[in-house]
Parts: structure tokens; sequence; C-alpha cells
């Protein structure tokens, strides 16, 4: 469904993603992982057209995303920080969005909508609003029509508890109907039960593309949280080791 | 398209400060037809007024709205619509915005009050002179990023276009006054879409019997129908050359 080759992308002198190839298929939960400043948010940013890679080709559904936007209409996008007009209610925004779309308000999916209580809200300008609910806005937006593929961008910070399981209720259901869910998190504990994949990126660079239960394997942890804690540790001691190796060749 | 312009306009005739420039343009006209007892000499100082202010507040509102409004663009942008439609839709409604504050504060007053011709050529320049200063303010503001450095860009535009600009011209004609320069007066002329606007009004009001010579030249050039044909030409294409190179900025800018 999404697939990207060689995707390379910098920013000044910080190559942000370099050579990137990730391919993801209908059905699955993916995590996309990595350390601060491993290239997440900008892969992201990628496959949805805001960042346009230097060199590489992303497809989706076998049409290339560079000149197109059409595809958009199947992705629901949840960003990290939602950004909002300050002047406008909930209820604009999202009237703003069905007008946009030419969709009537039947033809859209509101659980989350009802399950946040946002209905309550809806004069409500978006200056007012605390982070947390402006989050419940966004997670309300990306699924609001239907998409095939739905790009959630740390989807649990900033919510309480409870809106933190309904949001994870509702992944799960979607998941169930055979969407394309495509994750990013630190709090991992949160992803344990919802993902089938995990992407680790670090600096840029892809590390691995692995089912789940391929990493259970390899690392002999069952909780994704201890797995991924494994693979960082590992990594810091190959980097270690490299710049042992490199001091060591330039005292030499 | 239509939709986001209907946002947009919305969002702006509800600023306090579309109002307050309403109003102001009101007071003014009205003052000035109130004061001076010749329509003429009202319309002169009207022109004036028209030209410094209009491009100035066009400049300096919508480059303000478009900093103001990168969230509403980040939000639709990981909507399906195409880029370069979002752009042109925002810049639209704030050139239907200032357009209307224009003819409601200015326009419609003068109109009323004189009436000739002159009155029709004056509202006309002024929505000209509204929109080209947006489609500036749109180029300036998708340049950069920084609000500060934006703002910036804004007021050395205005400073360009309504005082150097002027200045270096004068400064050429006395400089090279042995030469005959006034063809290419006109075409420096030409450059500027203030000086359009001051020559196409001057001209009607016939002060340019009282420039003498260069006066004869251009009502013989800008007072015929071609003349007064290729200044508006000239003032759609700064309207619509600005327009292009920020549409294709922000279609490969990075957000």
């Amino acid at each position: 469904m999404i697939e990207a080759r060689q995707v390379t992308k910098t920013f000044g002198k910080l190559k942000a993603l370099n050579s990137v190839s990730i391919s993801c298929a209908k059905g699955e939960t993916v995590s996309l992982i990595g350390p601060n400043g491993s290239g997440k948010t900008t892969f992201i940013k990628c496959l949805l057209g805001m960042v346009l890679p230097d060199s590489g080709t992303i497809t989706f559904n076998n049409t290339d995303i560079s000149r197109n936007w059409d595809y958009r209409k199947d992705i629901g996008y949840m960003p990290q920080i939602g950004r909002y007009p300050d002047n406008m209610t909930i209820g604009q925004i999202f009237y703003m969005m069905l007008d946009l779309r030419k969709k009537k308000l039947s033809d859209t999916d509101t659980e989350l909508v009802q399950a946040f209580g946002l209905e309550g809200m809806l004069k409500k300008r978006m200056r007012t609003l605390s982070g947390g609910t402006r989050q419940k806005v966004s997670a309300s937006l990306a699924f609001l029509f239907h998409p095939q593929v739905l790009i959630l961008d740390e989807p649990t910070a900033g919510l309480d508890p409870l809106s933190s399981e309904i949001l994870k209720e509702k992944i799960r259901k979607e998941k169930e109907q055979g969407k394309l869910v495509l994750i990013t998190s630190h709090i991992l504990s949160d992803l344990d039960d919802l993902v089938t994949q995990v992407i680790y990126l670090q600096d840029g660079n892809l590390l691995f593309h692995k089912h789940l239960d391929q990493l259970r394997q390899d690392t002999g942890e069952v909780k994704l949280s201890r797995a991924i804690a494994a693979v960082m540790k590992s990594q810091r001691i190959t980097n270690e080791e490299d710049e042992l190796t490199n001091e060591k060749g330039l005292i030499r | 398209m239509f939709k986001i312009i209907k946002y947009v306009i919305v969002d702006i005739l509800r600023s306090r400060i579309m109002l307050a420039y309403t109003f102001f343009l009101l007071a003014i006209s009205l003052s000035i037809f109130n004061l001076e007892d010749s329509p003429a000499k009202g319309l002169l100082s009207m022109l004036n007024i028209i030209l410094i202010v209009v491009p100035l507040v066009s400049l300096i509102f919508s480059t303000i709205y478009m900093y103001n409004s990168v969230e509403f663009i980040e939000l639709l942008l990981s909507q399906p619509i195409r880029r370069s439609y979002l752009l042109l839709s925002v810049s639209a409604g704030l050139m239907l915005s200032l357009v209307i504050a224009f003819v409601v504060g200015a326009g419609i007053p003068v109109i009323l009050m004189e009436g000739s011709s002159t009155a029709w050529i004056m509202t006309l320049t002024g929505i000209g002179l509204s929109a080209v200063f947006v489609s500036l303010a749109v180029l300036g503001s998708v340049i950069t990023r920084d609000k500060a450095k934006g703002i910036g860009i804004a007021i050395l535009m205005w400073i360009y276009f309504s005082l150097l600009y002027d200045g270096i011209l004068l400064l050429i004609m006395f400089q090279l006054s042995d030469y005959p320069l006034d063809k290419a007066m006109i075409a420096f002329c030409s450059l500027n879409p203030v000086d359009l606007a001051r020559i196409l009004i001057l001209l009607k009001l016939d002060i340019s019997a009282l420039m003498g010579y260069t006066g004869a030249l251009y009502r013989e050039f800008f007072g015929s129908s071609m003349g007064i044909g290729l200044s508006f030409s000239l003032m759609i294409l700064w309207l619509v050359i600005p327009m292009a190179v920020a549409s294709r900025i922000f279609r490969k800018k990075d957000l």
C-alpha cells in the first residue's frame, strides 16, 4: 500500500533521512520507533507530502505521490502537536473539513467525537482548549472520514488515561477492519498489544523492519519496551565500540 | 477552493483592523470632500492619500495575516487539497477583503460625491493597487518563515515602491538631464504600480497641462486608450507575476 524507496532528505547540514526504504501493506499495524531526532516525523511528513524528499520515491497504492494530492483523502493524519487557528471553534473546524471534502455528517465516523465528549464543546474556540483536548480534536479528525490508512504521530501523548484507552480501543477496531495503521510513539507500553510490526530508525537510517514476534525472538524479551531498550542498548554499545576503534586508529 | 476563500473572507472581515481601515478611509474621504470647495482638489488629495495608505495597509495586513495563518495552512495541507489552490484561495480571500474595504471606505463615497469618470478611475486603480500589494505581500511571506523578517520585507517593499523608486527616478532625470529621456521615463514609470496609478488618475484630472512637455508626452502615451489599456495590463501583470512566483516557491516548500 505504501512503498518508500530510498528516500533521502537533508535539512541544511542535518541528514534527516538516509536512503530509507520501507514497505507497508494493508491490515498491518506498524510502529515507527527510534530515539529523538531519528527521522520519524520527517518520514511521516514525507508520506503526507508536507516535506518533499531530496531523492527517492514514495508510492501510495502504486501512484507516485510527488505529483498527487488526491491520495490524501484515504489517509487520516493525527499530528504530534495539533495546530489550529486560534479563533475557530471546534464545530467550525469539523464543518470546514466536511465542507472541503463535500461530505455530509452522516457519512462520517463520529465515534471518537462522541466518546471524547467533544459534542458538548463545539462552540469552544481552539485558543481556549487545553493541550489534551486539542489532541482529542486531532484524533477525531484523523478517523473522521473512514480513511484506509491511519498515520498517528505520538497519539497518546498528552491524553489522560481514560482517553488514551478510548483511542487505543478505536485503533484496535480499525485494525480489525483491515486498515493500515502507522504509529509513532515513545510510550511503548501502549503499543504492546496493538502493533504487528516494528520499524526502527536511528539517525535517519532504517535499522530494521521486523515482525513483532521476530523482534521478541531476537532480543529474548516479550514486552516491546524491554525489547526496544535491548536494541537501543546494543546500539549504544556498538557506537561506543566504533568510537573506541576510531580513537585507536587516530592514536596509532 | 471557493470554500476556503469564503472562510478566509469571513475570518478577515470579522477582524477589527479591517473595520478600522474602512472607517479610516470613510472618514478621510468624507472630510476631504466636505472641506474642499472644488471637487477636483478633493480628488487630488484623495489621490495622494490612496497612493500611500492603500499599498501600506495591503502589504502589512496581508503579511501579518499570512504569518498568523500558518497553522490553518498546515492543517489543510494534510487534506486532499492542491498546494497551489490553497495558497491562491488564501490570497484571493485577502484580496477580496481588502478590495471590499477600499470600495466601501473610499470608492463609493468618492463616486457618490464626485461621480465623474475620474472617480471611477480612482476606484479602479485603488482596487488594482490593493490587489497588487496583497500579491507582493504573499510573495514576501512565502519566502521567509520568520515573521519579523517577513514584516521587514513588507515594509521595505512599501518604502521602495512608494518613496524610493520615485526618488531614484528623479535623481536619474537630473543627472542625465542633457539626454532625451522621455521615452525611457515612460518605461520606468510603467515598472512601478504606484506610479502607474498616479499617472492614470492625474491624466484624468487634466493637471497634465501644468506638467508641461512631459505632461503632454504622458498624455499622448498614457491618455490614449492604448495607453490606458497598457497600464491596466501592466497592473494585472504586477498582480499575476508575484503570485506565480509565490505559488512555485510554496509548492516546493517543506513544512
